[in-house]
Order: C-alpha cells, then sequence, then structure tokens
C-alpha cells in the first residue's frame, strides 16, 4: 500500500468533494421548495466562474501578487452578481409555471439552460475562446503531510467550502427564514395559509442556491485553472455529477447532498486512481443508478408514498 | 337471445376485409418510400438531398421519442443513448461483416442489393440491441418515477457515452478482420476519434430505407396511439394512480414502451451511422442530441405523431436557412422552449393531430371525439 499515493487520493477527493458539495446543495435546496430539478443550476456555475474571471480580468489582479483580499472580494461579486441572475430566472422562468406539470418545468428549465449556455458563448459576453482564470491564490504547499504537499489553493478551498456549508447549516435551521423554508418545502399551501410568503421564501432559496453555486463555479477556476467556453460539455457533467451528489444523498434534504457530494467524491478519485482513470465518468452514474434503483429516495433521503 | 362471443363475431370484419385494410398502409409505405428514391431524390439535388436525409431521421427518432415523452408521458432525456447503441451496433455489422463477407468495406451491391440488405440487417439488429438496452433502463420504473426516471434515462446515456469512449481503434487491415472474431472485433469501435470507415449506403441519391423506416414508425406509433395498448399509455400519462386504479399495467406499459421506442430510436442510429456525411462519435449522440430530440418532441406537441413530423422537418431545415445567424440559432431555440411552456404547455399542437385541429375538422369529419 503506497501511504503517499493514498493520502494524494484523499485529498483530491476532499477538494473535489467540496466543490460538488457547493453544487449539490443549490439542486438540493431547489428541490425542496418546488419539487423541480432545476437544470439551469450548472450554468449559473459556469457563470460564477466566469464572473470571477471577468471582475479579475477588470479590476486587473492577475497573478499571485495581488492583494491577499483579491479572492473574497471577487468571490462577494461573482456571488452576488449569480443570486441576481438566480432570481431573475426564477422571476421570469418557472414563477409563471408553478401550477404547471412538473414536466413542463423540467423543459423550461432545460430552456434556460440552453439560454444560459449559448448566450455565454457570443462575442460581446465570455466569448467561444477558454480563458486563464487569474492565480489568486499560490500553488506553494503550505505543508507537506505523509509526502503529499498540501497546496495553499486546496487548503483555501477546503476552508472555504465547509464555512459555508456551516453557515447555510445555520441558516436552515436556526433561523426564521431557514424555518420557513423547512415549511414550504413539507407543505407549500399549509405555509401559506400560517402566513409565510411562499414566493418570496422561494426567491430566496434560488438566491442562496446561486450564490453558492458561484462559490462553487470560482473554486473549480481557482482549482483546475481553465475556463472553457461556457457551452462546453465540461460544464454540463460537473452539473450532473454534483446532481447526482444530491440525488444520491437524497434531493430535498441539505445533509444528503453534502454527503452524497464526498461520497461521490471519492468513489470518482479511488476508482480513477485505483482502477481505470477514463471510467470515473462511468462509476459516478453507476452509483446513480444503484442507488437509485436500490433507495429510491437516496441514502438518507425518505421513501415518499403517493397519495391520491 | 345470442351470446357475447356470438355478438363480437358479428362485429368483425371478413378476413379479406380485414387483411386489405391493415395492409393498404404499409403498400402506401413502401410505395412513398420507392417515389422518394425513383423520383425525388434525383431532382432536389445534392444539398437538399442531404438535408432531407437529416429531416428523414430525425422523424424517425422523433417519433420514436414520442412514444416514451409523448404517449406514455415518461421523461427521457438519454434517447441518444440509444440512438448510439443501435448505430454503434449496425455500423459494426455492416463494416466487419462487409469485410468478412466480400473481402472490403465499400459498398457491395447496388438498390436493393446484398449489401443494402446487410445494412437493413445490421440496423434491425441495432435496433433490437437498443431494444434490450431499453429494457434495462425501462425497468427502474418499477421503482423510480417521474423525475427519477428521467435521471436514469441521463445516467444511461452517459454510460453510453463513455463506455464507447473506451474502444479500441478501428481495425482497417481486411486480413486482421478476417482473422478476428467476431466478439474481439466489438471492442473495436473507435473510441472517442469515432467510427471511421462504415460504408455510406445513404446519400442524397439513395434515400429509399430511410423513408421505409419513417413510413413504419410512423404507422406503427398511429396504430399504437388508436389502440388499446396506446390508451392505456396515454392513461398512465395522464394520471397514473387513476391508471392503475381502474386496471392498466402501468409498470408494464412504461416498460414497453421504453422497448418500443428504444428499437426505433436504434434503428434511427443505425441508419444515422451510415448516412453520408455523418461522424459518428460518442460525443455526437451525447447530452445534447438527446436534448435536441426533447425539443423536436415538445415543440411538434406531445402526443401528436403528425406534430413532431412538423416540428422534426422545421428544425432540421430552419438552421440551415439562417445559417448566418447560427451563434443566436440556440438561443432563440432555447427562448422558444421557455415561451412555449409558459404560454402553450401542450406543446404546439398538443396530443391532437395536424388534420384534427381547428379548419380541418370539418373537412375531414373526424376530429378527437
Amino acid at each position: 500500500m503506497d501511504v503517499t499515493k493514498f493520502v494524494q487520493v484523499c485529498l483530491n477527493g476532499l477538494t473535489l468533494g467540496s466543490l460538488y458539495a457547493l453544487i449539490a446543495l443549490g439542486y438540493t435546496l431547489v428541490y425542496g421548495v418546488l419539487r423541480f430539478i432545476n437544470f439551469a443550476h450548472s450554468d449559473v456555475v459556469t457563470i460564477g466562474a466566469w464572473m470571477a474571471f471577468v471582475f479579475a480580468a477588470a479590476i486587473g489582479w492577475a497573478g499571485t501578487d495581488s492583494p491577499l483580499f483579491a479572492m473574497p472580494v471577487i468571490l462577494a461579486m461573482s456571488m452576488a452578481v449569480c443570486a441576481t441572475l438566480g432570481f431573475t430566472i426564477e422571476r421570469l422562468a418557472y414563477r409563471p409555471l408553478r401550477r404547471a406539470p412538473r414536466l413542463n418545468v423540467l423543459i423550461t428549465a432545460i430552456g434556460v439552460s440552453l439560454f444560459l449556455q449559448n448566450s455565454g458563448q457570443l462575442k460581446w459576453v465570455f466569448g467561444t475562446q477558454p480563458q486563464a482564470m487569474p492565480k489568486l491564490l499560490s500553488e506553494e504547499a503550505l505543508f507537506t503531510l505523509a509526502g503529499v504537499r498540501v497546496p495553499v489553493v486546496d487548503v483555501v478551498v477546503v476552508v472555504l467550502a465547509f464555512t459555508l456549508l456551516v453557515a447555510l447549516q445555520w441558516l436552515v435551521f436556526r433561523t426564521r427564514m431557514g424555518q420557513a423554508m423547512r415549511a414550504v418545502s413539507f407543505d407549500e399551501r399549509t405555509a401559506a395559509l400560517m402566513g409565510i410568503n411562499v414566493d418570496m421564501i422561494i426567491s430566496y432559496t434560488f438566491m442562496i442556491g446561486s450564490a453558492l453555486a458561484a462559490a462553487g463555479g470560482m473554486i473549480y477556476g481557482l482549482k483546475y485553472g481553465n475556463l472553457l467556453q461556457s457551452a462546453d460539455s465540461v460544464w454540463v457533467l460537473l452539473g450532473l455529477k454534483a446532481f447526482v451528489a444530491a440525488v444520491v444523498g437524497g434531493i430535498g434534504n441539505v445533509r444528503g447532498a453534502v454527503a452524497g457530494a464526498f461520497l461521490i467524491a471519492f468513489v470518482e478519485m479511488f476508482g480513477a486512481a485505483y482502477r481505470s482513470p477514463q471510467m470515473r465518468d462511468v462509476y459516478v452514474f453507476g452509483i446513480l443508478i444503484a442507488v437509485l434503483i436500490l433507495k429510491p429516495g437516496g441514502l438518507l433521503g425518505k421513501a415518499t408514498v403517493e397519495k391520491v | 337471445m345470442k351470446t357475447l362471443a356470438e355478438r363480437a363475431a358479428a362485429h368483425r370484419p371478413a378476413l379479406v376485409r380485414a387483411v386489405a385494410g391493415s395492409a393498404w398502409p404499409i403498400a402506401v409505405g413502401f410505395a412513398f418510400a420507392y417515389l422518394m428514391q425513383t423520383a425525388l431524390a434525383p431532382a432536389v439535388g445534392d444539398f437538399y438531398g442531404k438535408l432531407m436525409l437529416d429531416v428523414g431521421i430525425a422523424i424517425l427518432v422523433g417519433v420514436a421519442l414520442n412514444i416514451v415523452n409523448g404517449f406514455a408521458g415518461q421523461f427521457s432525456i438519454g434517447h441518444a443513448g440509444f440512438m448510439a447503441v443501435g448505430g454503434y451496433v449496425a455500423a459494426g455489422i455492416v463494416f466487419y461483416g462487409s469485410i468478412k463477407l466480400w473481402g472490403s468495406r465499400d459498398i457491395h451491391g447496388g438498390f436493393l442489393g446484398p449489401g443494402e440488405l446487410l445494412l437493413v440487417a445490421g440496423c434491425v439488429i441495432g435496433g433490437l440491441v437498443a431494444a434490450l438496452a431499453g429494457l434495462l433502463v425501462g425497468l427502474p420504473s418499477l421503482r423510480v418515477r417521474g423525475d427519477y426516471l428521467a435521471i436514469v434515462t441521463l445516467g444511461f446515456g452517459e454510460i453510453v457515452r463513455v463506455l464507447l469512449q473506451q474502444t479500441d481503434d478501428v481495425v482497417m487491415d481486411p486480413r486482421a478482420v478476417e482473422a478476428a472474431s467476431a466478439w474481439s472485433l466489438a471492442d473495436n469501435l473507435g473510441g472517442a476519434l469515432g467510427f471511421f470507415g462504415a460504408p455510406r449506403y445513404l446519400d442524397p441519391k439513395n434515400p429509399f430505407w430511410i423513408w421505409l423506416f419513417v413510413m413504419i414508425v410512423l404507422l406503427v406509433a398511429y396504430r399504437l396511439k388508436t389502440s388499446s395498448k396506446g390508451r392505456q399509455l396515454l392513461a398512465v400519462r395522464e394520471n397514473e394512480v387513476a391508471a392503475e386504479a381502474v386496471g392498466v399495467p402501468t409498470t408494464r406499459v412504461k416498460v414497453s414502451a421504453f422497448v418500443l421506442s428504444a428499437f426505433f430510436a436504434g434503428i434511427g442510429g443505425g441508419l444515422y451511422a451510415h448516412e453520408l456525411g455523418n461522424s459518428l462519435r460518442p460525443a455526437d449522440l451525447g447530452f445534447q442530441k438527446s436534448i435536441d430530440l426533447v425539443i423536436i418532441v415538445v415543440l411538434g406537441g406531445m402526443g401528436s405523431i403528425s406534430g413532431v413530423v412538423v416540428a422534426a422537418t422545421a428544425l432540421t431545415i430552419l438552421p440551415e436557412v439562417f445559417r448566418e445567424f447560427s451563434e443566436y440559432r440556440m438561443i432563440f431555440y432555447a427562448l422558444a422552449l421557455v415561451l412555449v411552456m409558459i404560454l402553450r404547455p401542450q406543446g404546439l399542437f398538443g396530443i391532437r393531430e395536424l388534420w384534427e385541429l381547428g379548419p380541418w375538422r370539418r373537412v375531414f369529419r373526424r376530429g378527437a371525439s
């Protein structure tokens, strides 16, 4: 057993899992309140990553010599833009369909996704050329663990992700708004009768999910460095895997999404390192199908019984 | 007082009439495909001929997807995966089969010649393998409903794509092919670069088989829609619980819809693989392609066969017409999709056929009951 390789794979799984978790939460939050798969979520991630690039380029923070506060500032800007975007999408595309069959909402989500992907490709938006994300964080090793260099980027990525996850946990389970969100998720009509402004809660949910997506997108850019054009299948696959994580954990369940994200990331990384690197996507989707067949509600989800 | 069986027998048409009634659409289908081959194909030239091939395949696969998405109301967003399965099986059979049978991978024999019969056999076997895959994908619907089933189809499509990308290079050397066994060649499908070299039997001058299969799928879909099996599908689509309550075997109905739909999608993939100017690459038959197919069905009207035909035709031809605006094309699609869903949730034609709409109803005197 090669300890160095094992630790390296664990580290990769941890960073990838943090990334998946941030994105998966957006899927799961929206599913919790609206009961539909927001296919446009992966494109919000893409736009979050690209906005971070655009802001960094506009301000002129291009290398590791940029000030220490560069990353949080750009992160905040990107999250704000994506929160606005999420709010707008919900308002224009999903709200008119609040009472429509679920299939229609699903197709609308695909439509929104195509719209965002292809708008991002336009010359005056992000263009079709791949761009290198500015290295706002140093690649130098912060410390060495069992012969594995742990770069600053990885540490910041994991710490940032965990901070946001804890903040979300607090928001959902400790605040009045979180209580309202859970009430809407449990029973929308009763929640409305209790005086909860359902539309407002749904808007908030979209904004929170989209802000987390922006953080995920920026983390992706910092960690992997290369931003491909907005319609590239890399983004779609990233979104799909995060979504798989949400489903595996039990969609609609906040803690389940985080657990599913780390499960998926570790399986993907260990499969790639010890079995076949080309088959990593197969492992992910294989887990998905196995979980759906064996425990359709997801690992931490509740089995739902259809009532007439 | 007659018994029920006797009264039912009195309503049954005479044998000759029954056979004639069933056979004429098949004859018309053959005649139409033959007409496309002999009269229209030489007249329109290569550019429009190629466009019509694409239209034919779009109709074939669109109508196939309509059986699952439109009739049964089960959302499949991995249908390009079935196309890929059918396409690769067919291409493998035709390419390696040609070499083993006739020593070269060139087109063998003319119109309706032995080479084309091999093509048809390859497409049908490809369709059958795709149907088997459809069975595998449909089976989770025992336990998984709605959105989740859509996710299973999506996962299936992605797995097919990745597995095809892992295959080895195509064996081009005829002697190596003759020496290899059929099973070992099943792994030589070209990988991520795609399957090159399959003989292109379908070109603008030779569209017969595409149109024949289009006519078959149209006939099957229409017969299905108006039969009791089709009513069962529509019942499942409208309300699964209620359908179950009145005795529709919902699981079996859903799985058979998947199998039938996958079969025709597989045939469509097989034809796609042998059309001049197409490259058979796993990435071309991925998530994007699945979404394109969904757009055809949704815009055409979920459940309307003629609506899907119109949408498939329009969505294949329009991009050619608006080639200079190509970067705005998908944006326009996306907006159209969202707007149709908001303003006309049942799709442009809904479940009705073209001749059941407004003014035509008076002409044909047979609209929706």
